[in-house]
């Protein structure tokens, strides 16, 4: 008793945890990422997709067809950033340079004049014209993982194909999610007549033939990557608002919301303080599973030729090549192995997050 | 050779150590009672006598005699282990719902045991589950073995599990608070046919539980437990008239003491109801339900009166609708009817309904349930604030939010960074705590308390009854007060209201109520909590 006001000042009292040692205060989020960076596996996983998509996105410096900075009579040129014609460095013609000309690489190797290239001299669309061999040409010194049917490199198309995959699964997971979570949120707050017609309404939109309408729109309209983000998008989003409705449904009767609608706390309030912080478990769960079947949805439609428009980099354009050329095994092998990696990494971290916000295991 | 000797037993979680160096004995016919608070250790001590306790290490010597003489139940085989459990060692479970399977019927499960473990054919089996059903005293056994679990009350689901763990006659039957999940009429109903069947088959019996009210009727020794040490074992007798230790001397004087500011007459009434009726819509069984729902009344025309300073205390079971009427009061639950808060009624208007959310609070019984996991203290604690006081600075807000934990007895200086930390690092007195910080912050008239203590161990649920008593007794609260337990209205309340199946059946003043009650449905409930 400290200060004999009464017992209960007296301390934590009878059976209590002693609570002497400082605690540092750490929120549910933090442990659980905690948890997530113990699991070795998912957070090397983590660290090395994080890497890929990093490399991707400066894809520019790491395979391009055009010198990031060239030194021509002593004067500095920036091909990256500006296209500058043939004649500016002693060609015959006002076309835009192609740099892997030999006449070209002959001129900007003279004395005094230099250039810094990419590691790898392609970019996504280059046609190597001066290749060695006939297309699709297997793995070389100049081509290090071949070429494809239409000459252009391999390494190449799969840094910028990888690049487009991730960045619209990035793109169709962030719509999915937040189309899913609005829609499971609204039927699970507020429940009863609403969330009745809310599922049948799932129902009907379910049942649509997702597959047909993407054949029917891409033959409507001019394909593109906003279009098929547009669609997929359409009925990507079914399955996570389930997930997101039952836990509203559970959580919407918590003391903690009765305490809180006893406090005159307005519903939205409710929603987006206290009731959707304590329903994510299931959307961080899928995130990196649904990253995956986003990759996977746009790699099986490119491949059946529904997808990216044509000259888009893609996986599952590649996929289809090395099927119609099953002799250039580098084509189908190399691509294959991409997308294993890719989704390997994805299940990966999917697994140890999993782990990680699993309640059962956030009590230890 | 005594029936079951544990030596030097000791129980570690990775680095926590929960059980430390517990020895017990329990002779044959004995009846044994293992007491303590949550977190004691008391339940996984039970569990690894039957190998049960999963992930944890396991050291010492569990050694029981069986049939095939002394043995070390946690050095047997896995064969071994599973033939001993159920056929010598069969246990009962705290909550009857899980622990029965939701897809058998009650007499399926029974009949699977028997098959199972004492090989009795199948056509036989079911008769002897219903044999074993009438012993446990189920009226209309024959039909009750073909139910499923959820058709049986929870009185009925805990003599399924009974006669269930009964079927192959063990020597030592362990109970896990059997008693914990039902009703007070129902315990001491429970307590008696395991007393009875004790002394018909001649087994010995371990009980486990918190409460040491219970054991005084039912065992004949007691070993209490605390933080994984058997501080204290002897005969009830010894113990009860002079317990040893000073934690066994907490316990037995932890039965909640009145000290409340008595009831003045004239006060004015802060909540009243006139016929107030609560009913939820309930489906229609088969094609029936396609046409429309039947209703369920919750509660029939209940008239009561909670006066300023004063407590009303609803006494009732489960789905007596008392928690139902707290919630139509409140005004979190559609009603027929009046009801009245501060003379004012529910439903005038938003702005109405929001000011007068001020003045009536509520404390719920779940402290686990009732704290937002994802909330620091200050915000769970502030929120009042920023409903009614929106335009008070955040170091004003901060200020009042430290006033109100500290006149729940919780200060910076007992946890450092108080304000910032989640409701995870709290016990559940603590978290209790908080949550009736949270309701006093909007300085409310009202407070109403929905079994406050009920899932709190009872020394630290006697302090939160103080700490009511002293808030009432400063701020001049008013408390409606709902709790199945007779002890604490008697320590809380200036009125008491007593419901059965959504109806009143009796109310008055505390006296006249506990000392001359009128009904007999006052009378059971009170010779219960004796």
């Amino acid at each position: 008793m400290v200060d004999g006001r009464s017992p209960i000042h007296g301390g934590p009292g009878l059976g209590e945890p002693s609570p002497s040692a400082p605690v540092a205060s750490v929120s549910p989020t933090r442990r659980a990422w905690l948890r997530f960076r113990r699991n070795r596996l998912g957070f090397v996983s983590l660290l090395v997709f994080c890497v890929l998509v990093l490399l991707s996105l400066a894809a520019e410096l790491v395979s391009n067809d055009r010198p990031l900075v060239v030194v021509y009579q002593g004067q500095a040129y920036w091909p990256m950033v500006k296209d500058y014609p043939e004649t500016t460095f002693g060609g015959d013609f006002a076309t835009p340079t192609d740099y892997l000309d030999p006449f070209i690489q002959k001129k900007l190797s003279e004395p005094g004049n230099w250039a810094v290239f990419a590691p790898n001299r392609y970019g996504p669309k280059t046609l190597n014209y001066f290749a060695k061999s006939p297309n699709p040409a297997p793995p070389s010194a100049d081509n290090w993982l071949g070429t494809d049917d239409r000459g252009r490199d391999l390494l190449a198309q799969l840094i910028y194909g990888f690049r487009v995959s991730v960045l619209f699964a990035l793109a169709l997971t962030f719509t999915g999610v937040l189309l899913g979570v609005i829609a499971g949120a609204i039927q699970g707050f507020f429940g009863g007549k609403t969330d009745l017609a809310f599922q049948r309404f799932i129902e009907i939109w379910g049942s649509m033939p997702e597959l047909y309408l993407l054949i029917i729109f891409s033959a409507v309209f001019a394909p593109s990557v906003a279009l098929l983000l547009v669609l997929l998008s359409l009925f990507g989003w079914m399955g996570l608002s389930d997930y997101v409705r039952a836990e509203f449904l559970r959580n919407r009767q918590m003391d903690y919301v009765r305490a809180a609608r006893a406090l005159g706390v307005s519903d939205w309030k409710i929603i987006v303080r206290h009731v959707l912080p304590n329903s994510l478990t299931p959307v961080v769960t899928f995130l990196p599973f649904r990253m995956s079947g986003s990759i996977l949805a746009l790699t099986s439609l490119d491949f059946l030729g529904l997808g990216v428009p044509p000259g888009t980099p893609s996986l599952g354009e590649l996929l289809s090549q090395g099927k119609n050329n099953i002799d250039a095994w580098w084509i189908s092998l190399s691509t294959f192995a991409v997308l294993v990696v890719t989704l390997l990494l994805l299940t990966f971290m999917s697994d140890a997050l999993r782990d990680a916000v699993d309640p059962r295991k956030a009590q230890q | 050779m005594s029936l079951l000797r544990v030596e030097n037993l000791n129980i570690a979680f990775g680095a926590s150590r929960v059980v430390q160096g517990v020895n017990l004995t329990l002779e044959a016919r004995q009846k044994l009672a293992l007491v303590g608070e949550s977190g004691s250790g008391k339940t996984v001590t039970a569990l690894s006598l039957l190998g049960l306790a999963e992930g944890a290490q396991v050291s010492g010597r569990v050694l029981f005699a069986g049939d095939a003489g002394e043995v070390d139940v946690l050095q047997l085989p896995p064969r071994q282990l599973a033939a001993l459990r159920g056929q010598e060692i069969a246990m009962v479970f705290q909550e009857p719902m899980t622990a029965l399977n939701p897809l058998f019927t009650v007499g399926e499960q029974i009949a699977e045991v028997l098959q199972l473990k004492m090989g009795v054919a199948a056509r036989d089996a079911m008769e002897q589950a219903v044999a074993l059903l009438a012993e446990t005293g189920i009226p209309e056994p024959e039909r009750r073995c073909k139910a499923y679990p959820h058709q049986l009350s929870g009185g009925q689901r805990q003599r399924a599990m009974i006669a269930m763990a009964l079927a192959c006659k063990p020597k030592l039957l362990i109970a896990d608070e059997p008693t914990t999940a039902l009703d007070v009429t129902v315990r001491q109903q429970i307590l008696d046919l395991l007393t009875a069947l004790q002394q018909k088959m001649g087994m010995a019996v371990l009980l486990i539980t918190h409460d040491l009210n219970l054991v005084r009727r039912f065992a004949d020794r007691v070993a209490v437990m605390e933080r994984g040490v058997v501080v204290e074992q002897g005969t009830v007798a010894e113990l009860f008239a002079n317990p040893q230790h000073p934690y066994t001397q907490r316990l037995l004087a932890s039965r909640p003491t009145r000290n409340v500011v008595d009831a003045v007459a004239d006060a004015p009434p802060v909540v009243e109801t006139r016929e107030l009726q609560v009913r939820y819509a309930v489906p229609r069984s088969g094609w029936r339900g396609w046409f429309g729902k039947d209703s369920f009344v919750a509660v029939r025309s209940a008239d009561l009166t909670l006066r300023a300073g004063q407590t009303l205390g609803i006494a009732g079971e489960s789905g007596s609708g008392k928690t139902t009427l707290a919630l139509a009061v409140l005004g979190l639950q559609p009603f027929g009817n009046e009801v009245r808060v501060l003379g004012q009624a529910w439903g005038a208007g938003t702005d109405a309904d929001r000011a007068l959310r001020r003045q009536i609070q509520v404390v719920f019984q779940d402290p686990f349930s009732s704290l937002s996991p994802r909330m620091t203290v200050e915000e769970i604690v502030g929120e009042g604030l920023s409903v009614h006081e929106p335009a008070l600075p955040v170091t004003a807000r901060r200020e009042r939010v430290s006033v109100a934990l500290q006149d729940v007895g919780l200060t910076e200086q007992q946890f450092p960074g108080l304000l910032q930390r989640y409701p995870h690092q709290f016990s559940g007195g603590q978290r209790q705590r908080i949550a009736i910080a949270r309701a006093l912050i909007v300085q409310p008239r009202v407070l109403v308390l929905d079994e406050p203590t009920s899932a709190l161990d009872v020394t630290m649920a006697q302090q939160i009854l103080e700490l009511l008593q002293r808030l009432q007794a400063e701020l001049g609260l008013a408390y409606l007060l709902i709790t199945h337990d007779i002890g604490v209205i008697r320590a809380m309340a200036h009125h008491v209201l007593v419901m059965k199946d959504g109806e009143i059946v009796e109310q008055g003043p505390l006296q006249t109520v506990l000392d001359a009650p009128q009904q007999a449905y006052t009378r059971t409930l009170l010779a219960a909590s004796e």
